[in-house]
């Protein structure tokens, strides 16, 4: 709203300022009907925004100004010197309105029902023209036309072209170290140029997701199901011409999962999964590219379906479309003129669509991925470049043509007969191994089908990263490195899956961008290998990906894990700041003490590093030796018997690695300041750890005070107990958990696993006292 | 009511462009290939500082023929400019697009194209659609 309302500010403002003019002619003939219809607009857009935007004070005099200058439209009133005053000071004092909206001050109702009864035929209420000198607070903002930020970025990509142009001309010659310098400063001053001309151009994407939730909801509740949607990276930016053109296609993709991704509730429920639907939109950029990721947990494609009704439509036969690779078939709901449900439904099913979300993502240059789990869900990834701007890239020979790669894509550059590089074929496929690195070497002449010139062999080596893995890509000859202004090339050539673009370098010769990515498909190299292991453990337990962890080898030797939301950074410090005082070792850091907790001696270290742990207010720091690695913790980690120093064992890698307790950190070294008044809640017959594990974050992040057992004196308000035997040994309400779901008749226990539950039970038994 | 069309040769077939297809007429000076593209995909061209994708007509309509000509017809489909080889230019004229006769089986993807015909003294030119010969990203591989 706040973001309408400052449109609404600049416009109304912009508008009075062209206006001033107009009225000014209007006095002096008031007859002119052009000025009439100038004022009329103005107060009548006032009047309709102010509907919108609830500003009733500024609706009624701007309703009550077109009232009088629509009878003069009619004919039914002629314009006399009183009404052109009576509007002139309305006008006014909607400047003035705005300007007081805008610097948040209040301005009196005073005159303003004169100002009303002076528009009244026939009236005579003498106007004193209002000189309120309001302070205007300056302007921030500038509303800018798009075509004016186009011109911009061409101008800027010119310039950046010309920059090149010359640096190459005048290092041709030797060159003087003055205009040397000179050029420096220029490429520098360029580049920033370049930055932020591109940042004008640039939106967060969240300017696409902020309608979904509002639309999903819709969409759920005509069809009676029931989604919960999560929205990911609204952060990132994105072109805004790119948002604009992406918006339609993903409102379609949703519509289609909920549509026909997510089953009814009821067919959930059969399938195990649970009765809400799980759409998951995300926006995250990778190199020069931004991916959008549309998940849904639902039913998936049903490919089979897909090409019977191809068949049926009489594409082709269904013998061909069998014959296509998985993934061919599967983009095959890409086809025109297809809806893959029987029945046609209000929300999505018209047989327009895939089709027409594809060729708006062809149009920016860009491509959709789809990831298909039949019975677990659909996987839609749409990537699209940055900006149609400008890039760095290598300009890389083959034959006789030449083509560019993106920088960032490019992890380094060899050449094929150095030293430290082998090139062996391995079962037909062709590998280099470029210092003890083995990657899959692939020829650029030969996967474009292009003569090589001069040398049979390839002379350079591109060590391309493409995605999960890298390979080396083999080419003749690596030419220059040049901005480039990169443009979306036509369907039929993004088609071929190789190439991320165009663009018009200086020769005037029309060159293609690579990509990285696409050539490794296009050539069939495999790297789910990596990839599995990499989304291994995320793939198997969507619902649970695993916590991440640090993973650091402790002063004693072993090797332990914290969760990584604990840490809040691994510092180095000197053994000179610790100082063994008041009963435990402190840090000294930042001109603050903390407490320092360890496991094992820092004795004979002069340097340690050491986890800052923080936990809203409180702060401790722990000894390590080193920090190793972040992990993902596997959800089924084996809980301590006994709460302490550790939290539980997981295995990770098929070693055991302890969880470090970092709630033991804080209880047994944060210097006390909780509040002593919080309600105690006493956890008694916890046998095996788990509440203390699972139960008592929750319950202290709640507000309570968690002992395991009672201090002399001390009265709990509430007691948790796990088991109905565990007789309660002090007089405080009981809340049971129960370990099953249901519960019995009569039972007023609450089942381990519902949190809001348990907080609510909690909550009235101490609340009852 | 009457139209502008362009009337030119392609493929040895004389053809009607409608004029509001076409956004120009130039000779496409040296052609970038691209590899692994779709046939009727001859290359990039720079216009100005434009870059084109350079259609051979021939191949669109399915003949095997390779178009040999460098004038070319520049027209937009989907945001995305092209340059449609063309053999020779005739003519700029008004006339009136017909139907079709009834029953014509026109050959090979010729009949895709095909928008109507015009009459030029008598003769029937045939009107094509070059938004028609325009290769898309296909789906399916081609048959062949």
């Amino acid at each position: 709203m706040d973001d309408l309302l400052q449109d609404f500010i600049a416009e109304t403002r912009e508008t009075l300022e062209a206006l001033s003019g107009e009225i000014v002619a209007w006095e002096a003939h008031p007859a002119d009907r052009a000025r009439l219809d100038a004022i009329f607009r103005f107060v009548h857009t006032v009047k309709g925004s102010c509907g919108f935007l609830d500003l009733p004070r500024l609706e009624r005099l701007a309703h009550a100004a077109e009232d009088a200058l629509a009878q003069v439209r009619d004919g039914a009133r002629t314009p006399d010197r009183a009404l052109v005053n009576a509007v002139l000071a309305v006008v006014d004092r909607i400047g003035e309105i705005v300007e007081a909206i805008d610097a948040g001050h209040a301005l009196d109702h005073g005159g303003e029902d004169l100002l009303i009864a002076a528009l009244a035929e026939g009236s005579s209420e003498v106007i004193a023209a209002a000189a309120i000198g309001a302070p205007r607070t300056a302007s921030r903002s500038v509303r800018l036309n798009v075509d004016l930020l186009d011109r911009m970025m061409i101008g800027m990509s010119e310039m950046v072209l010309a920059r090149n142009e010359l640096a190459r001309r005048l290092r041709m010659n030797a060159i003087d170290p003055a205009v040397e310098a000179a050029l420096e400063r220029l490429s520098l001053t360029v580049g920033e140029m370049r930055d932020t001309v591109m940042r004008t151009r640039m939106q967060k994407i969240d300017a696409l997701f902020s309608p979904l939730p509002r639309m999903v909801r819709d969409i759920a509740a005509t069809l009676g199901k029931s989604v919960s949607l999560e929205i990911e990276g609204g952060d990132v930016e994105l072109d805004r011409e790119m948002i604009e053109v992406l918006r339609d296609p993903l409102v379609h993709i949703i519509r289609n999962a909920i549509d026909h991704g997510i089953e009814a509730p009821a067919e959930r429920r059969g399938a195990g999964k649970r009765e809400a639907g799980r759409l998951t939109v995300s926006a995250r950029q990778s190199g020069n590219q931004i991916i959008v990721d549309i998940v849904d947990d639902g039913r998936g494609v049903d490919v089979d379906r897909l090409i019977a009704k191809l068949a049926a439509i009489g594409v082709r036969s269904e013998r061909e479309l069998r014959a296509l690779p998985l993934r061919a078939q599967l983009e095959l709901m890409f086809h025109p003129g297809l809806s893959s449900r029987d029945s046609v439904s209000e929300v999505s099913g018209r047989g327009v669509g895939m089709d027409v979300v594809k060729s708006c993502v062809d149009q920016i240059g860009g491509r959709i991925e789809l990831e298909n789990r039949p019975g677990h869900g659909l996987h839609i990834a749409i990537r699209v470049p940055l900006t149609l701007s400008i890039m760095s890239a290598i300009i890389v020979g083959v034959g006789k043509q030449r083509f560019a790669i993106p920088r960032q894509s490019i992890d380094e550059i060899v050449r094929a007969q150095g030293a430290a590089i082998r090139i062996d074929v391995l079962g037909g496929a062709p590998i280099a191994t470029v210092r003890e690195r083995r990657m899959p070497l692939l020829d650029l002449a030969e996967l474009l089908d292009l003569p090589r010139s001069g040398s049979a062999t390839a002379q350079m080596l591109v060590i391309v990263a493409a995605g999960p893995g890298s390979y080396a890509l083999a080419v003749d000859s690596v030419i220059d490195n040049e901005e480039l202004v990169i443009k979306p090339a036509s369907p039929a050539v993004m088609a071929t899956g190789i190439y991320a673009g165009q663009t018009l370098p200086d020769s005037g010769l029309p060159m293609l961008l690579l990509d990285g990515g696409g050539m490794a498909r296009v050539a069939g190299l495999d790297f789910s290998r990596d990839l599995d292991e990499a989304f291994g453990a995320a793939s198997a337990e969507p619902e649970a990906p695993g916590l991440p962890a640090l993973l650091f080898r402790d002063l004693d030797g072993a090797h332990r894990a914290v969760p990584l939301a604990a840490v809040d950074r691994v510092e180095q410090v000197a053994s000179s700041q610790v100082c063994h005082a008041a009963g435990q070792y402190r840090l000294t850091v930042d001109g603050r003490i903390l407490p320092l907790a360890m496991q094992g001696t820092i004795d004979g270290r002069a340097r340690f590093s050491v986890l800052r742990l923080k936990d809203e207010d409180v702060e401790v720091t722990y000894a390590i030796d080193e920090a190793l690695d972040i992990i993902a913790l596997p959800a089924d980690f084996v809980p301590a018997r006994v709460p302490g120093r550790a939290a539980g064992v997981a295995l990770v890698d098929g070693e055991q690695i302890e969880l470090l307790d970092v709630l033991w950190v804080f209880d047994a070294h944060a210097d006390r300041a909780t509040a002593r008044e919080a309600p105690l809640c006493l956890i008694a017959g916890d046998r095996d750890g788990w509440m203390t594990t699972f139960v008592r974050p929750l319950l202290e992040s709640a507000g309570y005070r968690v002992a395991t057992a009672l201090a002399a004196g001390e009265a709990p308000a509430v007691i948790l107990s796990a088991d109905a035997s565990d007789a309660p040994q002090a007089d405080a309400p009981v809340v049971r958990l129960r370990r099953k779901r249901q519960a019995e008749a009569g039972d007023d226990s609450v089942y381990r696993y519902d949190r809001a539950g348990l907080l609510f039970a909690l909550e009235a038994r101490v609340g009852a006292r | 009511m009457q139209r502008l069309f362009l009337i030119a040769e392609v493929a040895g077939r004389t053809v009607a462009i409608d004029s509001d297809q076409v956004e120009s007429v130039v000779d496409i000076g040296e052609v970038t290939a691209v590899p692994r593209a779709a046939k009727p995909v001859r290359g990039l061209a720079a216009l100005r500082s434009r870059v084109v994708t350079v259609v051979d007509t021939e191949a669109a309509l399915g003949l095997n023929g390779c178009s040999l000509a460098r004038r070319a017809v520049i027209t937009r489909v989907d945001g995305h400019s092209y340059a449609m080889l063309v053999d020779v230019l005739e003519d700029v004229a008004p006339f009136v697009l017909k139907p079709l006769a009834s029953g014509v089986a026109l050959e090979g993807a010729w009949g895709t194209a095909a928008r109507g015909l015009i009459e030029r003294d008598g003769e029937p030119i045939l009107a094509i659609d070059l938004g028609a010969l325009v290769p898309g990203s296909t789906l399916l591989p081609d048959q062949d």
